[in-house]
This record gives C-alpha cells, sequence and structure tokens, in this order.
C-alpha cells in the first residue's frame, strides 16, 4: 500500500523543550491510524506539523506526495481537519460556515451547496442549519466541524480528539460516521486519548511518549507484543490434572481457577495446538477456551512508562 | 484552477473579507464607532475652532474618517480568531497567510470607503463644493488600502489578547491624527512637526481631500499620490511578511 503521510524525522522545538523529537512513520492508504499519548507526549503538535499548521523545525512531512513545507496549498487541498477545539465561527449559521469552507477549498457554488446539503444531513443539523452556531451544543458544533472537513470530499481526514467531551449520542454518530468513510476508501488520522475508540476503530496505532514514537502496530499485535508470555484460559468437560496439562508442549504453567485453567504459555500457537491435541487423546471436550490478551489500556501505559522509567 | 496560483488565492482571500464584513464590520456598535468617533472629534474642534474654516475641518473629518474606520476592527481580527481557534481552521485550509492578510485588508478598505463617503456626503450637505471628484475618489481608493495595510501591521504582534492590540493601534493611531495636518494646517506646524507629518501617510491623505474640496494643496497632487502609493506598497509587503513570520506563534 502507499503511504499517504510518510513523516520522517519530524521535529518540533519550544523553547528549551522539544516537543516532538525525530519521529518517523507511514500512514498508509486507506486505514485508520490511531496516534495515541499521554497529555503533552507531542500528539497535538505532530498533527499541527503534518497539517501545516505550524512548521517543524526539523524533519519532513509528505502528504499524499505533497510536502507540507514547500507546497502546503497543494496538500492542504487533499486534505480535511478536525482539530482539537471546537473552531467553527459563532457568529455564522451553520450553512454559512459550510459556505465558507466551500468557498476556501475552491469548491463551484453549486457543489459547495449540494455539500453542504448532504453532509448537514448525513451529520443531523438540516433542519438547525440556519441557526447560529453559538446556539449548538458541543456536540453538535464536533458535527459541524467534522462535515467542514468533509465539504471537498478529502483522501485523507486529521481527527484531533473528535469525541472529547462529547455525548454518546455524538460520539456513535462520530465513530459511525468515521467508519463509513474508511470503508468508502478515506484514510483516517485520528489522534485519541480514548483507548477503546481506537481499539475498535484503528487499523493500526502509533504511540508518542515524551515527543518520541514508543509503537507502531496494529492494536491486537501491540496488546500481545508487550508480554512475553501468553495467558490462555480453558476448560473441560471433566476434569484433567494440573501436571497433565503443565507438561504440554508450549505450556509453562497450569493454575485452575474455578471450573477453569489458566494457563500460562510461551508460545500461544503450540499451547493452543497442544490443548486441542490433547482434548482429543484424552476425551476431554474443550468447554470453552479464551486468549487473554492485555487490553489497549494495559498496553498504553506499559509502552509509554517503559519510556518513562 | 490552481488552488496555489494567485487567481485561486485572490478568490479565496475574497471569501475571508465576505465572512469577516459578515462578521466584524455589520455591527451596530462597530459602524456607530466608525461614524461617530471622528463626528465627536470633529465637532470638538469645531466648537473650540481657532478661526479655522469648515472647508479645512470637513476635509479633516473625511481624513479622520477613513484613517479610523480603516484601521479600527482589523487589528483586532487575528487576535480574536486566535483566540476562538478559528485562525487554526483558516490556517489548516489551502490558503496562504498572505491571503488571510489581504482577505482582512479588502474587508477594512470596504468599510473605510462605505464609511468616509458618508463623511463626504455630510461635507456636501453642509454647503461644500467637490472641486475635484475624480482626485477624491482616487485618494479614498488608495488610502483606504494603505489604512488597511497599517491596521493589519498593528496585528502583527503574535498575541491572542485583542485589548493588548487595541491598547497599541490606539497609542500609534492618535498621535498620528495630531501630526498630520487635519487640526493644525501643515503650514502653521513647527519645523519638527513638518518633520514628523512627511511620515505619516495620513498627511498625503488630507492633502489631497483638501485639495478636491478647497483647490488648495501644500503637496503637488502627484506627489500626494505617490506617497501614497510608496505607503501603500511598503505596508502591505511587511505586514505580509511580518504575518508569515508570526502566525505559527499564534497557534
Amino acid at each position: 500500500m502507499t503511504a499517504v503521510i510518510h513523516a520522517s524525522d519530524l521535529t518540533k522545538i519550544f523553547g528549551k523543550s522539544t516537543a516532538v523529537d525525530h519521529i518517523s512513520f507511514d500512514v498508509r492508504e486507506g486505514e485508520i491510524f490511531g496516534f495515541l499519548g499521554p497529555n503533552g507526549a507531542g500528539k497535538t503538535t505532530t498533527t499541527r506539523m503534518l497539517t501545516g499548521v505550524i512548521p517543524p523545525d526539523a524533519g519532513t512531512a509528505m502528504i499524499l506526495g505533497y510536502n507540507i513545507r514547500s507546497e502546503p496549498v497543494l496538500a492542504k487541498q487533499e486534505f480535511g481537519v478536525v482539530p482539537e477545539t471546537s473552531n467553527a465561527y459563532t457568529d455564522l449559521t451553520a450553512w454559512q460556515n459550510l459556505m465558507l469552507m466551500g468557498e476556501l477549498y475552491g469548491l463551484p457554488r453549486a457543489r459547495a451547496e449540494r455539500r453542504s446539503s448532504d453532509l448537514l444531513g448525513m451529520v443531523g443539523l438540516l433542519e438547525r442549519k440556519d441557526q447560529k452556531v453559538q446556539a449548538y451544543s458541543k456536540g453538535m458544533k464536533q458535527r459541524l466541524i467534522l462535515a467542514m472537513a468533509l465539504i471537498h470530499e478529502p483522501g485523507l481526514l486529521f481527527l484531533d480528539e473528535p469525541t472529547s467531551g462529547l455525548d454518546v449520542q455524538s460520539t456513535q454518530m462520530i465513530l459511525s460516521l468515521l467508519r463509513d468513510l474508511n470503508t468508502q476508501g478515506t484514510t483516517i488520522f485520528l489522534t485519541t486519548h480514548n483507548m477503546e475508540e481506537a481499539n475498535r476503530l484503528c487499523h493500526r496505532v502509533g504511540i508518542i511518549r515524551g515527543g518520541k514514537m514508543v509503537a507502531i502496530d496494529a492494536p491486537e499485535k501491540l496488546k500481545t507484543a508487550i508480554d512475553r508470555v501468553h495467558k490462555i484460559e480453558v476448560s473441560f468437560d471433566h476434569e484433567v490434572s494440573a501436571d497433565a496439562l503443565a507438561g504440554l508442549d508450549g505450556v509453562i504453567d497450569a493454575n485452575r481457577s474455578g471450573d477453569k485453567w489458566q494457563i500460562t504459555a510461551e508460545n500461544r500457537d503450540a499451547a493452543i495446538r497442544s490443548l486441542v491435541t490433547f482434548s482429543r487423546q484424552n476425551g476431554a471436550s474443550i468447554v470453552t477456551l479464551n486468549t487473554l490478551a492485555p487490553s489497549l489500556d494495559e498496553a498504553f501505559l506499559r509502552l509509554t512508562q517503559e519510556v518513562q522509567s | 484552477m490552481n488552488p496555489a496560483g494567485f487567481s485561486g488565492q485572490m478568490w479565496r482571500a475574497w471569501a475571508i473579507a465576505k465572512k469577516d464584513i459578515r462578521i466584524y464590520y455589520i455591527k451596530g456598535p462597530v459602524l456607530i464607532f466608525g461614524v461617530f468617533m471622528p463626528l465627536f472629534l470633529f465637532l470638538a474642534f469645531l466648537m473650540g475652532s481657532r478661526q479655522l474654516p469648515l472647508s479645512f475641518l470637513i476635509s479633516g473629518l473625511v481624513g479622520m474618517s477613513l484613517f479610523f474606520t480603516a484601521t479600527a476592527v482589523s487589528p483586532a481580527i487575528f487576535p480574536w480568531e486566535g483566540q476562538a481557534k478559528t485562525l487554526e481552521r483558516l490556517a489548516s485550509c489551502p490558503v496562504t497567510v498572505e491571503a488571510i492578510v489581504f482577505g482582512d485588508m479588502i474587508a477594512s478598505t470596504l468599510f473605510g470607503i462605505g464609511i468616509t463617503v458618508i463623511t463626504v456626503i455630510i461635507g456636501l450637505v453642509l454647503g461644500l463644493t467637490l472641486v475635484h471628484g475624480i482626485t477624491l475618489l482616487a485618494a479614498i481608493l488608495l488610502a483606504a488600502c494603505c489604512f488597511s495595510a497599517i491596521g493589519m501591521l498593528l496585528a502583527v504582534p503574535p498575541t491572542n489578547v485583542p485589548s493588548n492590540i487595541m491598547m497599541l493601534s490606539s497609542l500609534i493611531k492618535f498621535p498620528l491624527v495630531f501630526i498630520s495636518g487635519i487640526f493644525i494646517p501643515l503650514e502653521q506646524m513647527p519645523a519638527w512637526g513638518l518633520a514628523l507629518a512627511f511620515f505619516s501617510p495620513l498627511t498625503y491623505f488630507t492633502d489631497l481631500v483638501r485639495y478636491a474640496f478647497t483647490d488648495t494643496h501644500y503637496f503637488p497632487v502627484l506627489a500626494d499620490i505617490t506617497a501614497l502609493a510608496v505607503f501603500t506598497l511598503m505596508f502591505s509587503v511587511v505586514t505580509m511578511f511580518l504575518h508569515k513570520r508570526t502566525m505559527p506563534k499564534r497557534m
């Protein structure tokens, strides 16, 4: 897959503090890339450099083939941005905000009007299109800003904490829209604090800590990669001995927990195969079998703490 | 159309100007301030007049109107938008800093011209005769561009606190009015005052307005127009260059 975002040695220094420290990564076409990190890690600064809002002090960012420093207008024409804080013009109506965006992206008026109607319908604001944005709730503003970012049908969308502080209804609507957009081919760069959101939505996540990238991988791989040993929970339809399980290929230890066994394995794949063979050979049917991977929260905490310590 | 091309950016600047007019200029308090501020200053001098003819003071009123209105709102737009984070929205759109600044300049130029036309009408109603209409028109257009560039120049310090900029703006604007031949004819100014007047674009505009209404002038008309054009070009280039440098600091 081609990289729609190619960041190379991106660096930003504010005074004596290095906010972003030579980070490099690619975001592939068609994926949802989650950009995670604790407060002050450099997420927003990175996003601002990628979107051409602030210049990097070192390094380069190629966005859809354009260098964001030397060809900012051409790059910006191809992507949409939903920044961290609501930034629609509150003295304008939703319709006027969208028409302004249409003009700033160089859309012909008829197309801007058609897109505005479609987008306002999509985010559930069509009936309130002539109301000034200052009367909107936070959720409504955020939905409008998403619509503003989509006016020109961008192939790449940057979102910085798009669901932060929103009610469940607005959050679900935005996440559902993002999934639909991605299905239609839009690449999404999502900055978020919400691990559950990243886990459910993202194909890959990058974790930044102290301005440095500490991990990039698929959420499931990240979760499993942080532990050298793996836990498997298994139950059989009749009694089996701990020694028999502990002696299986790939299994380190077996501990009883209620009617289940918690298996500690060095190699999860080998351990599962051994358990299935054991079950067949001993006539003990497997009732349940679960792999107990750490959550993305745990992976995140582990990865970010490792760098801190 | 190439979004990075000249015409593409000019369309975007026009969109920003329309947005500014809608949000910042067509507001009761702004319009009232635009008309009343120079009018009250004019009345104050009219009442305490030292035998200055009405035609002289009306020319000054026109000069003040354009100067105050074209620089009234523009210095605060960047700080307001920086505070509201809408500047970040603009910065992430395919529009250059120069186009954003130019858009703000167009809005303040149009606002300045609109209010100044009212003061010209006041002058005509009070019985003044317009001797050189074309010169007045050219002077208003040129000076409106020049003063709007000054307004944007005042917005260069990268603060997002509008009151800081408005204070700086007042500190520069009011002294400029008193050294530009609006209330004191250039002929009556001391040498040091005259030397300062040379550096004020308002001096040349007021001289042109006076020529348009009374057929008298201090500098040759061509010199006035050339000076205004040079100031306009210089302030426009400098303000765009400086805003390009300070814009990231506002984010």
